[in-house]
């Protein structure tokens, strides 16, 4: 049996072309296989959680190629980025098609209320989010930044395509947020565990650094 | 601060090779499309829009290679339009790497197929690109043209407009036809009725010809995002030039 450096969870979502791909190509010498193999994710050194689509969707194909258990034990024991939906999925809750997510994080997923929202030039402003926004990071342990954040400057753009966001009742796993145009939860992290709402492989040289950043990463 | 205004070249491709013309005829080549995607990605592209213009079946899968080479350099968000007719195009193409599908005569033809490529794919993929033209004979002001421009279809453009954000179009690609390759600036009223009519973002396409076509298309024209082809192929402008002058201009952009 093959080396599994990085498991990137396939549940028949979306494109997980881009972010093997973005992988690959921050970590040329390392084995990464895209997998709806439960055994696979539980042997991989790292597991990437991605995710497209709508929440329930997303967690009724996980269950349905019965990942959830190795999902969760991914996420409480080995070095795991979430991504987007995968962001999302780790919380109670969703506001889309009021769903139950894996729960593992207190709090909701709420839509943007577009309504109310205006941007400088008096423009309404449009869901879903889509494009570059800056992220801005927060220090958890005030002393330095994440080990995910290292070498990205602070403000730094991101590109998003979502129109719902993490409300987490845990202020102290926040890593980052954006404005759109209230503040909003956009990175979290715990232990082994880091998830953002961003696409970090569609986000040129800053994504880039945050998935070479995951690769060396070793969790205290 | 905030969401940036995107810069988004594009790049119509036939035969493997980039390509532009006027008014969608006479058309001149640009290049090669691994080698002016990656150029523009360095340049701070936003995102890059690949359309086939390929008039026959037969070089279709030619698309898909370029598709597939692009997407294993540049890591920024890749459309791809033009010939989608089915679902399974879809897939394929989101296979090869796009991040977006871009849907055109197709969704006039069969507007299920938008709402059921929504549905598999998720709206955050599906692109609904808007020919739209300035009509005199007609009880609305712009009216909806497939088949690269040549066929009208009797549809008022902003009520379309809706109809595809209704069916779960996640972004609309609106090019003017009178505008589209003459440089003489977006059509800003246009692009702002639809603008205004729905809720997700904009691409403004059709008519650049300077830099301050691209800040008009963002403050007149309430675009979300700007697309063009000719300044930037040509070397007239860089993509880089473009965003600085948007932002000496007021708008906030990804330097």
């Amino acid at each position: 049996m093959s080396k599994i450096d990085i498991a990137v969870v396939d549940y028949g979502m979306g494109n997980l072309r881009s972010v093997s791909k973005a992988l690959e190509h921050v970590a040329p010498a390392k084995n990464v296989v895209v997998t709806s193999n439960p055994a696979e994710i539980a042997r991989a050194e790292r597991v990437v959680f991605p995710g497209q689509g709508a929440m329930p969707d997303c967690m009724r194909e996980l269950d349905a190629r019965g990942l959830r258990d190795a999902v969760l034990y991914a996420a409480q024991h080995k070095p795991f980025l979430g991504i987007c939906i995968g962001l999302q999925m780790l919380f109670e809750h969703s506001e889309e098609g009021d769903a139950a997510g894996l729960g593992l994080f207190k709090g909701n997923v709420k839509r943007f209320a577009n309504t109310d929202m205006v941007d400088n030039n008096g423009d309404k402003l449009k869901v879903p989010h889509m494009g570059w926004n800056q992220v801005y990071q927060v220090s958890q342990d005030k002393s330095q930044p994440h080990a995910l954040w290292q070498g990205i400057e602070d403000g730094a753009r991101f590109y998003y395509v979502h129109s719902y966001y993490v409300q987490p009742n845990d202020e102290d796993v926040i890593s980052g947020f954006s404005l759109y145009p209230k503040r909003f939860t956009c990175a979290i992290a715990k232990n082994n565990l880091f998830a953002v709402q961003f696409h970090p492989e569609k986000s040129a040289d800053a994504g880039l650094q945050l998935l070479t950043n995951f690769v060396n990463w070793t969790p205290n | 601060m905030g969401l940036a205004k995107r810069i988004i070249p594009c790049l119509d491709v036939t035969n493997g090779r980039v390509v532009k013309g006027v008014n969608f005829l006479e058309l001149r080549d640009a290049g090669d499309p691994v080698e002016i995607a990656k150029r523009y990605d360095d340049q701070g592209a936003d995102e890059l829009t690949f359309l086939d213009i390929t008039a026959s079946s037969d070089n279709r899968g030619l698309i898909l290679h370029i598709i597939e080479e692009v997407a294993s350099q540049v890591f920024i968000p890749l459309t791809v339009g033009g010939g989608v007719r089915e679902v399974e195009d879809v897939r394929r193409l989101l296979n090869a790497g796009a991040d977006k599908v871009s849907i055109n005569t197709t969704a006039v033809l069969n507007p299920k197929m938008v709402q059921a490529a929504a549905a598999k794919f998720g709206s955050q993929c599906i692109v609904v690109a808007i020919d739209a033209k300035k009509v005199e004979n007609q009880p609305f002001e712009w009216e909806v043209f497939t088949h690269g421009g040549r066929k009208a279809t009797g549809l008022d453009a902003i009520k379309w407009a809706e109809y595809m954000v209704s069916l779960g179009a996640g972004e609309l690609l609106v090019t003017s036809m009178d505008r589209d390759g003459t440089k003489i600036g977006f059509n800003n009223p246009l692009n702002r009725a639809i603008s205004d009519a729905v809720e997700v973002p904009i691409i403004a396409s059709g008519g650049v010809g300077n830099l301050q076509h691209l800040v008009d298309g963002v403050k007149q024209g309430g675009a979300d995002a700007v697309l063009a082809a000719s300044i930037f192929h040509y070397g007239e402008y860089t993509v880089k030039q473009a965003k600085e002058y948007m932002a000496q201009h007021g708008i906030e952009v990804r330097l």
